[in-house]
């Protein structure tokens, strides 16, 4: 302990603080989370809270996290979320997809709940289940997967040091899973905030294909972080289409990474939308390390009163003929702040490469604000890469034809927004999936009452 | 049924409509011309509610109630219509949906039901043929990607799902074909009755020999300089606007 203690002083004034917690819950967790008897996962962990004793949180003097400051998380003191009691199945309805069918994994506080849950029978060559059952019936198999990632922030360490459970997808070579799996992800809320973890690892094998859509929610207005963590690994000539519905209490802050590694000829979607949460980051990272390969960035961010919300991309061209498309769009009213930082990287010899990338942004109030910087760093001479960015409000001449067949003011500006937005949902091809969220999107219209209602 | 008296309206202070009187009663089509720039689209969007015009002086009563009081959206379902002179694109706004809370949303404020699904499709089927509108613009976008004469059509088709007391057309024969012209006037004449006003805003005399007006009034400058029986709309196409002004300004 004491060496740790001294990597601690490292980290400036107050976040020392932080950094003992950490370190207490560390101890007080260590014997009780998944796979506890398995050295390499012990010393994972404990890389975890040593790495975070060194960098504690990230501050806005860090260029990535400039436009988002976390102090609000830094002043919390997180219990690492021990097991909880698991909600009646009733209170799952609210974040399931009407007429879905679907294999469902079902997680409430980052553990897995098998009463909540539906997987289903499962074809040959699917591999699906929750990482702690993964940890206790063949955890070496689970080791690759797990100590790869990169470290790079205190929200990683912190995922790390106390890494318990999740999700883990396996198929193989030529296998493609016609429902979807869906998995919800439910925090209900407890008197002291809690930190939830959830791990997801995917792997399709080459010309496999599946479609994963995440729910994010939560059940009463209990405070927390939820970071979470998925590595996707497509071989060639795989495809993933990644659903994600981020629809946590604004007392819930969210820190979410992806990392995708794209196989050659391979395809990648991800539609990500976010509703809820107080603070919410989205890191999604996809290097397309094989020729020819596809990668669809979708993302929908609405958010109201204080809320804030960032979205991190990246797509890192490293071999010829890639292809990437990005549209993002954001719908802001109240207080709230979006950010948007897309990074297009096209590295010497990735010739051919095409990308694109919009970001376009709706502010429905004054106070609202949004900052969308595109990033690119293109080293081959022949690549077509283009980008472009708007912030604009709702079109006045719209809203008046609205009215002016008699369809109030509040009404309209649903319309507008959701006529907004609807471009993201229709590029989804699950159709469940894009009928909710057409309702939610009307519910979710961030006018100017809510930034007089919210906090 | 609508009274405008001594109406001035700026736009970012600048005086754009400078004494308006003008009275439609009840089955009355009035129709107004004039030269571009005149102000007859000010006066259209001021009765519909649009935002950015200040009346600074004058009254506009409808039905005996202050219009002016009234959020556009009211208006509407109280039963003003405006078909405009640039209808606007409304993208990812089904134009079914759009116009099935339109029509709802009036017929709540009368304190009638709501149309379920079926009935209101029903209608639609109905209406259309009056338009001859084409079935697949109703499944699009509102107005997006509809050519000029598509809009206008558009327009007609909703005044005619609407059922107004009071239509205004901004320039509906503008942009038309013959043909077009023709459905659209016949369109607009199926909807006479009356109980039912028109105030068509035009610069051509055609579209005045399918739609017959009660009154023509000449706008220019902000105010109505002549009125005058359907005769007025020959003269005009005959001399054009000059011939007016020799006459000198006869005030309405
Ligand atoms: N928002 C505005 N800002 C400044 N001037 C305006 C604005 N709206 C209208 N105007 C001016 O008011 C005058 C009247 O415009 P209006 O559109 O009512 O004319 P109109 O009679 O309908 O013309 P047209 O026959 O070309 O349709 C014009 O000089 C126009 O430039
Ligand atoms: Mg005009």
């Amino acid at each position: 302990m004491s060496a740790r203690a001294g990597a601690a002083t490292a980290v400036p004034g107050g976040a020392q603080a932080a950094v003992e917690h950490y370190l207490g819950e560390h101890t007080r967790s260590a014997g009780s989370l998944p796979g506890a008897g398995t050295a390499w996962l012990r010393e994972l962990r404990e890389q975890g809270i040593e790495r975070f004793a060194d960098l504690g949180f990230p501050s806005t003097r860090d260029e990535h996290w400039r436009y988002t400051s976390v102090a609000p998380i830094a002043a919390q003191r997180l219990r690492v979320a021990l097991p909880a009691p698991v909600p009646a199945p009733e209170a799952l309805a609210p974040f399931l997809f009407p007429g879905l069918d679907a294999h469902r994994l079902v997680f409430v506080n980052g553990r897995y709940a098998a009463e909540l849950s539906a997987p289903g029978s499962l074809p040959d060559g699917v591999h699906l289940d929750s990482l702690a059952q993964v940890l206790a019936a063949a955890p070496e198999r689970a080791r690759p997967a797990l100590s790869g990632l990169a470290l790079r922030t205190g929200f990683d360490a912190l995922h790390q040091a106390f890494l318990a459970d999740g999700v883990w997808l396996e198929l193989a070579a030529g296998v493609a899973l016609a429902r979807p799996v869906h998995l919800v992800h439910l925090g209900v809320g407890a008197a002291e905030p809690a930190l939830a973890n959830l791990r997801t690892v995917i792997s399709l094998g080459a010309r496999a294909e599946a479609r994963v859509i995440e729910s994010f929610g939560s059940l009463g207005s209990g405070a927390g972080l939820t970071t979470a963590v998925t590595t996707v690994v497509l071989a060639e000539g795989a495809a993933l289409e990644h659903f994600k519905l981020q629809e946590e209490a604004a007392t819930v802050d969210h820190v979410a990474r992806v990392e995708v590694r794209q196989g050659r000829d391979s395809r990648y979607t991800s539609h990500s939308v976010s509703l809820g949460g107080g603070i919410t980051r989205n890191d999604i990272t996809s290097t397309l390390e094989g020729e020819g390969a596809e990668c669809t960035l979708n993302g929908l961010y609405m958010a109201a009163g204080r809320q804030h919300v960032d979205f991190h991309t990246t797509i890192d061209h490293a071999e010829p003929r890639g292809t990437s498309r990005e549209l993002y769009k954001g719908i802001l009213g109240g207080r709230a702040r979006g950010v948007f930082n897309g990074r297009i990287l096209v590295q010497p010899g990735a010739q051919k490469t095409d990308s694109q990338q919009s970001s376009q942004n709706l502010l429905l109030s004054r106070e609202a604000e949004v900052d969308t910087k595109p990033e690119l760093e293109i080293y081959a001479d022949d690549v077509k890469c283009s980008h472009g960015a708007t912030v604009g409000q709702l079109d006045a001449d719209m809203l008046f034809y609205l009215r002016s067949r008699g369809i109030d003011h509040g009404t309209a500006q649903g319309f507008l927004t959701r006529g907004f937005a609807q471009d993201v949902i229709d590029r989804m091809s699950i159709d469940a999936v894009r009928e909710r969220l057409e309702r939610l999107v009307v519910t979710h219209v961030p006018g100017p009452e809510s930034a007089q209602v919210s906090p | 049924m609508l009274e405008i008296r001594d109406l001035h309206v700026e736009v970012d202070g600048k005086p754009i409509l400078k004494g308006i009187d003008l009275t439609i009663r009840a089955g009355e089509v009035h129709a107004v011309m004039g030269p571009n720039g005149s102000g007859k689209s000010t006066l259209s969007h001021v009765l519909a509610g649009r935002e950015g015009y200040t009346v600074t002086r004058g009254s506009v009563t409808f039905e005996g109630k202050d219009l002016l009081e009234m959020a556009p959206e009211i208006r509407a379902r109280e039963g003003i219509f405006l078909a405009f002179q640039y209808p606007v694109e409304i993208p990812g706004v089904n134009n079914t949906y759009f116009l099935k809370a339109a029509v709802n949303a009036g017929r709540k404020h009368r304190g009638l039901e709501e149309l379920d699904a079926m009935d209101f499709m029903q209608l639609v089927r109905e209406k259309m043929k009056v338009v001859k509108m084409k079935d697949d613009l109703l499944k699009r976008s509102v107005n997006e990607g509809f050519s000029g004469g598509e809009k206008k059509r558009n327009e007609i088709f909703q005044m005619a799902m609407l059922e107004p007391k009071l239509a205004i057309l901004d320039e509906t024969d503008s942009g038309l074909d013959i043909d077009a012209l023709k459905i659209v006037a016949d369109g607009v004449n199926s909807l006479r009755s009356p109980e039912r006003s028109m105030l068509v805003v035009t610069h051509y005399q055609r579209l005045l020999e399918y739609i017959v007006p009660d009154q023509v009034h000449v706008l220019a400058g902000g105010r109505i300089v002549k009125s005058g029986d359907r005769t007025l709309a020959l003269e005009l196409e005959r001399h054009g606007y000059g011939w007016i002004e020799q006459q000198g300004v006869t005030a309405a």
